[in-house]
């Protein structure tokens, strides 16, 4: 059972979302995360300002149940199932990060810089965190669905939307890293 | 009853998250860089099994648990939409390094700074509810 300590390959990490994507299915539901997001705008009172906000959330409530789980899971790979949170990710990403100014890559989960409780008094980092929430709100609205709805959902069910929409997910997050990173960091 | 089987697959999937480090900022960074092949192989696993699942459910007219047909809904054909809504979620998905599901995870792990790229993904939705009719679709 150590193997459930250690950080999970892609091929049990796969076929688990394919697992959670079918038992969504099975219960009449289907994954899509960024939902959630319109339905905490209409119980902010957002109906007042747009129509667009004007649903009935009770019929979203259990997709917040499903985001509610998504943190609790979190609490338990965090502190029950896991020894090392470290990400093991390239050497090469490491060499490039630390040039960039991300010393706690390949020791950390989350990057320190941007992820540390010290961020809250770095207005920098603060708006950083805030603007990259914004786009990413912004455009999965704009394009009907994040990775869960469109890149896992949508490609499931063979759908050429979701394939334009994961073209342009990469094309933002290549423009991000290999363009704008070097601006900002 | 039904509540807590939602409840049930949000954390299987929270847990997964996780555990696959898809939660993980510099997973997501890594992938950009196409420096490793851990995140293709998640989303590529996963697509997969999941054409598996779809064409199954549809051939044998699977019923779900309740007894009820499966309905896929097919999304409103457009380019422009995704195309530039998709750029617009992959510019904040790089910068932030989370995507709206591995965000509720993160709060769950105990990284607060996360509730700052929650709220402003909120605000980010709530924008373009204001100014939706204005935007090519």
């Amino acid at each position: 059972m150590t193997f459930l300590f250690d950080p999970w390959p892609w091929y049990i990490s796969g076929p688990m979302i394919a697992l959670i994507l079918f038992l969504l299915l099975m219960v009449g539901k289907n994954f899509g995360m960024s939902s959630n997001l319109r339905t905490l705008c209409t119980m902010c009172g957002a109906g007042s300002a747009s129509d667009f906000f004007r649903l009935d959330w009770k019929s979203q409530q259990w997709n917040l149940v499903v985001a509610l789980g998504a943190g609790i899971g979190g609490f338990i790979g965090a502190q029950f199932l896991s020894h090392d949170l470290a990400v093991a990710i390239h050497p090469d990403t490491i060499a490039n990060l630390n040039t960039l100014g991300f010393k706690s890559a390949g020791t950390s989960y989350l990057p320190t810089a941007l992820y540390d409780t010290s961020i809250f008094t770095d207005i920098r980092g603060v708006l950083i965190l805030a603007i990259g929430g914004l786009l990413v709100g912004f455009g999965a609205r704009y394009a009907g669905g994040c990775t869960s709805g469109h890149a896992i959902s949508g490609l499931s069910t063979l759908q050429w939307p979701s394939l334009i929409a994961v073209i342009g997910f990469f094309a933002g997050g290549l423009t991000m890293v290999h363009f704008i990173f070097p601006l900002i960091f | 009853m039904r509540t807590i089987i939602y409840l049930f697959i949000g954390i299987l999937f929270g847990i997964t998250m996780f555990k696959s480090e898809a939660a993980s900022w510099f997973r997501i960074y890594e992938m950009f860089r196409f420096e490793a092949f851990h995140m293709y192989g998640i989303i590529g696993s996963t697509v997969v099994l999941g054409i598996l699942i779809v064409q199954a459910i549809k051939r044998f007219n699977i019923l779900s648990f309740y007894g009820e047909p499966i309905v896929f809904l097919p999304k409103a054909k457009s380019v422009s939409r995704y195309l530039f809504g998709g750029f617009i979620f992959g510019l904040g998905w790089a910068l932030a390094g989370a995507c709206p599901g591995p965000m509720f995870t993160l709060v769950g792990a105990g990284f607060s700074p996360i509730l700052v790229v929650i709220l402003g993904s909120v605000f980010g939705t709530f924008l373009y509810g204001l100014i939706k009719e204005k935007l090519p679709h």
